[in-house]
């Protein structure tokens, strides 16, 4: 038994993981960058524009002056706003679409925390992301702002239990909380293919969940001018951006790892096997990412009673019934793993 | 084990003091954000303590549902502070009552030992290593065996108070028009759009024929 060190047990650990800390945060920024960037040049493509194209080859590194811009600027609090809770907002935000990724896996030994309920952590992170914008709009003290934010809670809270049943589909296929043993029970077959109802539910539901269109109801711009984010400047505003845009991507890295098997190829044959897996999952997750943007780009936006109706009679009884019928027959058949 | 100490301190302190401030401050918001923190840094307990799916479940319920809809209520309610203060002195003995009570009644059943969780004798049919059996499955195990009726009974009670609030709460206004999808779907263009032919220079005639 060795003399126990200070060193050894808590520091060297502790910069360890910080610095895996680093490693997972930074290129998560880098990748929002070009996520902004992309959408944007894919939403001109869409509409026979040309996109940013002046700063840096290709305009690439317009996302770079945007970042500065916003850095440089005045951060405006208004004088009734409730200030601390004001700026905790954005804060939230932020951090919210980064703790995601603590536990997915890139690879098959590539994860942060491999935790078993991995996919739990995920579902509360998820469903705290209410509070950066009910926060915000209230603390702004302004009617648009405020307007967003409650439109924003009822939206979230209702899709939020869609993708709960969803959820359970899937660790019922899978037989485990663990993101990293749920990819590799795709090994055989990917979940989209048994579970195709549920991954277009899944998809639709995060499209809500993140304020996307067509449900950005929240920060409608024809009415409520930008909602919960009408009174935010600045810094305060580029965090809540950065915010949306990780959270986009982490739920489409969820979608990754849940329905199309995470960091697996598709066929374990020669050419598919040599790539590795981080590739994998990266191309995946940029597929889902840029099906976020075609649906921007295509469709218009829901009424607020059609997005109700949507997640409580459409989409709620479908994924029950689809939870008991993948229940029942895997107890049925002998699937359970 | 000092860190674990230190975090078992960090998040037990900023737990009671903002059980604290949920009673202590003035804005009804906040009160309601103090007690986020509480159940949040409660889930930090449990993690400690290896319950991670009770944590977990904390989060997403208490944190994740309730407490938006209790932050929703508090927002959309206009308070009027001073008069909710006023009463405060005049509730003081009666809650502290209540407290004492419950206080007395936790004493009573720990110290009594009549906790009877019956872990032991579920376990033992066959004890697996703590390591290898996640408490999400020992959870599962013991709730859907032993307590299977009394869990399915939790469930329709909650599912009962859920039907009834719908049922007190909702009603049918008349007056507004609601979008039938069928109906619209169904339709037919034949008979609903009608090609009209008008030459350059000539009225237009708009009665449907």
């Amino acid at each position: 038994m060795a003399e126990p060190s200070v060193w050894s047990d808590y520091i060297l650990p502790l910069l360890l993981i910080i610095g895996y800390i680093a490693a997972i945060v930074v290129p998560i920024l880098l990748v929002v960058a070009v996520v902004v960037y992309g959408e944007r040049k894919i939403w001109a493509a869409m509409q026979f524009r040309k996109g940013p194209n002046v700063v840096g080859p290709f305009g690439l590194f317009q996302v770079v002056a945007d970042g500065l811009k916003l850095l440089m600027k005045e951060t405006i609090i208004p004088t009734g706003a409730n200030r601390v809770l004001f700026i905790i907002a954005p804060m939230i935000m932020f951090t919210l679409g980064i703790v995601g990724w603590a536990v997915i896996p890139f690879d098959a030994h590539l994860v942060l925390a491999d935790i078993n309920v991995g996919i739990l952590y995920l579902f509360a992170v998820s469903s705290l992301g209410v509070y950066g914008i009910i926060i915000a709009g209230w603390a702004s003290n302004s009617k648009y702002g405020f307007l967003g934010a409650l439109r924003s809670a009822a939206q979230m809270v209702s899709y939020e239990v869609s993708i709960g049943f969803v959820l359970v589909t899937v660790l019922l296929a899978a037989g485990s909380l663990n993101l990293r043993e749920i990819v590799e029970a795709q090994k055989g077959l990917w979940f989209f293919i048994p579970l195709a109802p549920m991954f277009i539910i899944y998809f639709i539901s995060a499209l809500a969940e993140t304020n996307r269109t067509p449900f950005d109801l929240p920060e409608a711009e024809g009415e409520l001018v930008a909602g919960y984010q009408v009174e935010y400047s600045a810094m305060a505003w580029l965090l809540f951006m950065l915010g949306e845009y990780a959270n986009i991507v982490l739920l489409s890295g969820l979608c990754v790892v849940l329905f199309l098997g995470g960091w697996l190829p598709p066929f374990h044959v020669e050419p598919f096997i040599w790539i590795p897996g981080v590739v994998w999952f990266i191309a995946k997750t940029a597929f889902i990412i840029f099906l976020f943007t075609w649906v921007r780009a295509t469709l218009p936006r829901y009424r607020y009673d059609q997005l109700m109706r949507l997640g409580w009679k459409v989409f709620l009884p479908a994924s029950l019934a689809w939870v008991v019928i993948t229940a029942g027959a895997m107890h049925l058949f002998g699937w359970m793993p | 084990m000092i860190i674990e100490t230190i975090v078992f301190y960090v998040l037990a302190v900023v737990t009671v003091a903002s059980g604290v401030m949920v009673i202590a401050s003035r804005n009804p918001v906040q009160s309601v954000l103090f007690l986020i923190l509480a159940f949040f840094n409660s889930a930090g307990l449990f993690v400690l303590m290896g319950a991670e799916f009770l944590a977990m479940i904390l989060v997403i319920v208490y944190v994740g549902a309730v407490a938006v809809l209790f932050l929703f209520v508090v927002m959309m309610l206009d308070i009027n502070f001073s008069e909710l203060r006023a009463g405060f002195l005049q509730y003081l003995p009666l809650g502290a009552i209540v407290g004492v009570i419950l206080l007395a009644e936790l004493i009573l059943v720990f110290a009594t030992g009549s906790i009877d969780i019956h872990v032991p004798e579920v376990v033992t049919v066959a004890m697996p290593p703590a390591a290898e059996v996640s408490n999400t499955k020992a959870l599962g195990n013991i709730l859907y065996t032993r307590y299977a009726y009394l869990f399915q009974g939790a469930g329709f009670i909650l599912l009962v108070a859920m039907v009834g609030a719908i049922v007190l709460t909702h009603r049918r206004r008349v007056e507004v028009r609601r979008q039938k999808i069928a109906e619209q779907v169904a339709r037919d263009p034949k008979a609903a759009v009608v090609l009209k032919d008008i030459k350059s220079g000539e009225e237009g005639t708009w009665k449907s024929d």
